[in-house]
């Protein structure tokens, strides 16, 4: 396994594309470059800011992210929060907005 | 000043996604001190200069917010009477046993009309600052990370500011001390005071119930606050904006992120409020200068990011 392994990112929209390091999330490897294509909250899992679709068959793992921006289905059809993001191969992604109803 | 009524903003509990990171925030980084944990394994921290057992509770859960938010009042006869009050306005009251909180003395909670969970109570198990009550010195050492004295206020979000500064103000005793108007002169910020400080408690109109923007922490001067910018650059902490100065209130300040993405503040130097003043009014146009005195425009973080 190399150490410096990186996978390439594109933002649908914007059509950025940008190179995010092994064991880096994707959030943080796209505002390094100073790229805007995924709006940056919090970056702990926590606001939904940087919420996005992962689209295809994109290998990835998430950490931790709040429930109340992305539920077990949504986990399971490809939403996850950029900042908890850690692709294990090249992702096309989209961004898909914070859900404002937040269950208390 | 209230010296019959509210005496202080006293703890607040926090929901985070992972307890361990989280402690290393707070306590490596912030430079509280953990103090209990119970049962349901909530941990129970305290800043340095506060001389209660705690006011921050953190709790491991599956999403970030604040669960409440208590304040301490001045006597059990104060407790009793403000439970009378409430109930007379409207609002129901809930009452949480003693030691519900580890420490606590019986709290009464109720729900105000932006969604929060508010609280009062009267007593708190003591802990001291570490400097004794004789000849103290004027500082431990030992201390780690930005050193925050205390846990000083909230900024909470949520819909019918008005109605909860009504409340605040003709119940609470509190004083409106300075406020943000949009362009219909509506109220759509409010600051207020139950002491001398600019605020111990602060309200932005926002149309969700029960959001969190931020929980603040003291510090002492402009070095200190470089100082915890420098800590937050050391340890990759999330910084949102700072350092800078907010119109409102004239606190210099740093916001940034918890690991779970809680909002914190570390500021110094408000000025000291009376009685006396006549509340301070910001206009939308200024709203920018308002928030972020230096840069005179909000960051959209301002108005969007929250837990």
């Amino acid at each position: 396994m190399t150490q410096n392994k990186s996978f390439e990112i594109t933002i649908l929209d914007s059509g950025d594309s940008f190179l995010c390091k092994e064991g880096q999330n994707v959030l943080l490897a796209m505002e390094r470059l100073g790229l805007r294509g995924i709006p940056v909250g919090c970056r702990g899992g926590g606001c939904g800011i940087c919420r996005v679709q992962v689209l295809g068959n994109g290998q990835y793992r998430t950490k931790k992210m709040s429930r109340a921006q992305v539920s077990e289905e949504d986990e399971s059809n490809g939403i996850a929060l950029a900042c908890k993001l850690i692709p294990e191969g090249d992702l096309q992604i989209l961004p898909v907005g914070f859900l404002g109803n937040h269950s208390t | 000043m209230s010296y019959n009524g509210v005496m202080r903003p006293g703890h607040t509990c926090l929901r985070v996604l992972e307890m361990e990171p989280s402690l290393t925030h707070y306590v490596e980084r912030l430079g509280m001190i953990k103090t209990s944990e119970d049962e349901q394994g909530r941990v129970y921290l305290k800043a340095w200069d506060e001389h209660d057992c705690f006011s921050l509770v953190l709790r491991e859960a599956d999403e970030p917010g604040m669960e409440f938010l208590g304040f301490k009042v001045h006597s059990m006869a104060d407790l009793d009477r403000f439970e009378v009050a409430i109930r007379e306005y409207g609002i129901d009251v809930e009452r949480m046993p003693a030691e519900e909180l580890k420490g606590c003395g019986h709290r009464i909670r109720f729900l105000i009309p932006s969604g929060h969970s508010i609280e009062l109570y009267a007593e708190k198990q003591h802990a001291g600052n570490g400097l004794g009550y004789l000849n103290p010195d004027p500082w431990p050492e030992g201390l780690k990370g930005m050193q925050v004295n205390r846990f000083d206020h909230c900024l909470l979000y949520g819909p019918s500011i008005v109605d909860v500064v009504d409340f605040f103000v003709n119940v609470l005793g509190f004083a409106l001390t300075e406020r943000v108007l949009d362009p219909e002169a509506n109220m759509t910020g409010a600051f207020l005071s139950c002491s001398n400080k600019a605020h111990d408690i602060a309200f932005i109109q926002y149309p969700e119930a029960n959001k969190f923007h931020h929980a603040s922490f003291l510090l002492n001067s402009w070095e200190e606050i470089l100082h915890a910018a420098d800590i937050m650059g050391m340890h990759n902490i999330s910084i949102d904006i700072g350092p800078t100065r907010h119109g409102i209130t004239r606190g210099r300040t740093i916001y940034f992120f918890d690991p779970s993405g809680n909002r914190n503040e570390v500021f110094c130097g408000d000025y000291t409020w009376y009685p006396d003043r006549d509340p301070i009014t910001w206009t939308a146009e200024e709203l920018g200068k308002a928030i972020f005195y230096h840069d005179r425009k909000l960051n959209e973080n301002f108005l969007t990011v929250v837990t």
